[in-house]
């Protein structure tokens, strides 16, 4: 009996005008204003370290841990420091009352398949979070099904939920081409683009854009939705990585699972790299893994036919012959 | 007449900035916001328009705001409210409600008397503005 009462209370437990809740709420309110002038506002002839603001800023933190977690990629490693810079100069800017906009921070990332285009998207949002561009570290991910409906008036709602979903985020397109067909003419996706460039000229300070593709399906994209392409500031293409990239990041997904190449393996699997750059189909990073998949496999079935006893190293270490059984040798 | 109700009914009316500041304390909270819009202003009038569907999975309040405003745009001269909805604890409960847009003018309630057998007196509150049909009863 008394127990049912204990839930009968709890379910009526209902939250009260001016309860503690509430109460906590509007004592939040004041706190917001995000418009108001900085108190310690510069005279005009004053002047700033700028390194001590970047220090403050903590601007090197994020930038460091980009080049250490990602191989290669010198322009997008390039545009995200301009990107940091001006961070840095507008801050102090405001200190001296030169107020500015906020910077269009939409991109488009295009290149090969496997350069890395989806894995920069989704750390992006971190990025420029950390850099404090947008309030909230999400990345609302989409592709053509999300966005486009299917019969006439699905589209229209069905983006602007997501795009609402993305707001103070990043909201991240994959694969963007699909969204616009053009050899249907009464296909929806036209307006969902609509929408779409509405949202990135109207909301810039709540939404930022990150389209990817490949690269020439991106340009037949554009060049069917030019409104698009010119309000997308950075177009970043990403480029095919060099053998010696190629090798740097596989030894750094083998070490994120935890596996190492013994000497002779790795001169194997540069033998492997080289000739498999060669060959049709080849998508970068993406092989890599593929190849490591393998290799593992092939690993694992070594140990598990040959007869005795393992150690941990013997789990860990990747040989020559887990690599030379590959195809591509063949 | 102002007619107040809901959360912060005492208080004056809200900008756009603390309707935000609301919205992001209730999607903190993982409540699921919801906005609604009536020209019926009786006390007693629970069933308010839904101004589309509730926006679950929001994590930042400027899509609230933006979709006051678009409703705003739609019925200038109408009653909209912000509702957050606490599903968090296995009931369905409004946490948190309050007004954002009334009519410019509120000609309030008149009381009506009805005499009954024995000359027993009833009362009932009669909002001036259901005089008028529906989507007619304030002028924009």
């Amino acid at each position: 009996m008394s127990e049912s009462n204990g839930a009968a209370r709890q379910g009526f437990g209902l939250p009260r005008p001016g309860g503690p809740s509430s109460r906590a709420a509007v004592k939040d309110k004041p706190g917001t204003g995000a418009g108001e002038p900085p108190a310690d506002r510069l005279a005009d002839d004053d002047t700033i370290d700028l390194s001590a603001e970047r220090i403050s800023a903590a601007v090197d933190v994020v930038l460091d841990s980009l080049d250490a977690e990602l191989v290669g990629l010198a322009p997008v490693k390039t545009r995200v420091r301009e990107i940091a810079d001006l961070l840095l100069v507008d801050r102090v800017r405001e200190r001296f009352g030169l107020a500015a906009e906020r910077p269009n921070l939409h991109m488009c990332f295009t290149g090969n398949p496997g350069t890395g285009k989806t894995t920069v998207a989704l750390r992006m949002a971190g990025l420029l979070h950390r850099l404090g561009y947008i309030r909230r570290d999400r990345v609302v991910s989409v592709t053509r099904d999300d966005l486009v409906g299917q019969y006439v008036g699905h589209t229209a709602p069905k983006t602007k939920e997501v795009l609402k979903r993305a707001m103070g985020g990043v909201l991240f397109i994959d694969e963007a081409y699909y969204l616009y067909r053009a050899e249907n003419e009464r296909d929806y996706g036209g307006e969902s683009i609509e929408i779409l460039l509405q949202y990135m000229e109207n909301n810039r300070d709540d939404l930022v854009v990150i389209l990817a593709g490949y690269a020439d399906r991106m340009d037949d994209f554009f060049a069917s939705n030019p409104g698009m392409s010119s309000r997308i500031a950075h177009h970043l293409d990403f480029p095919d990585y060099a053998l010696e990239e190629l090798e740097a990041i596989g030894t750094l997904m083998l070490e994120q699972q935890r596996y190492r190449m013994s000497p002779g393996a790795v001169s194997v699997f540069r033998d492997y790299l080289e000739l498999r750059m060669t060959q049709p189909r080849f998508a970068n990073a993406r092989s890599v893994r593929n190849a490591l998949e393998r290799a593992r496999l092939r690993h694992a079935s070594r140990l598990a036919r040959g007869a005795g006893r393992v150690g941990k190293d013997d789990l860990m270490r990747l040989e020559p012959a887990d690599f030379e059984s590959s195809r591509v040798f063949g | 007449m102002r007619i107040t109700q809901g959360t912060f009914s005492y208080l004056p009316d809200f900008t756009d900035e603390e309707i935000a500041a609301q919205a992001q304390y209730a999607l903190d909270n993982q409540w699921a916001v919801s906005i609604e819009f009536t020209d019926d202003p009786h006390p007693r009038n629970n069933l308010w328009d839904m101004w589309g569907l509730p926006m679950f999975d929001l994590a930042d309040a400027a899509g609230v705001v933006r979709e006051v405003n678009e409703c705003r745009k739609a019925y200038p001269s109408r009653y909209i409210r912000v509702n957050a909805y606490d599903a968090t604890k296995g009931r369905q409960t409004t946490a948190l409600s309050f007004i954002v847009n009334r009519p410019p003018e509120e000609p309030g309630f008149r009381l009506d008397r009805a005499e009954n057998s024995d000359r027993r007196i009833t009362y009932t509150t009669h909002p001036y503005a259901l005089d008028r049909p529906s989507g007619d009863r304030y002028p924009s």
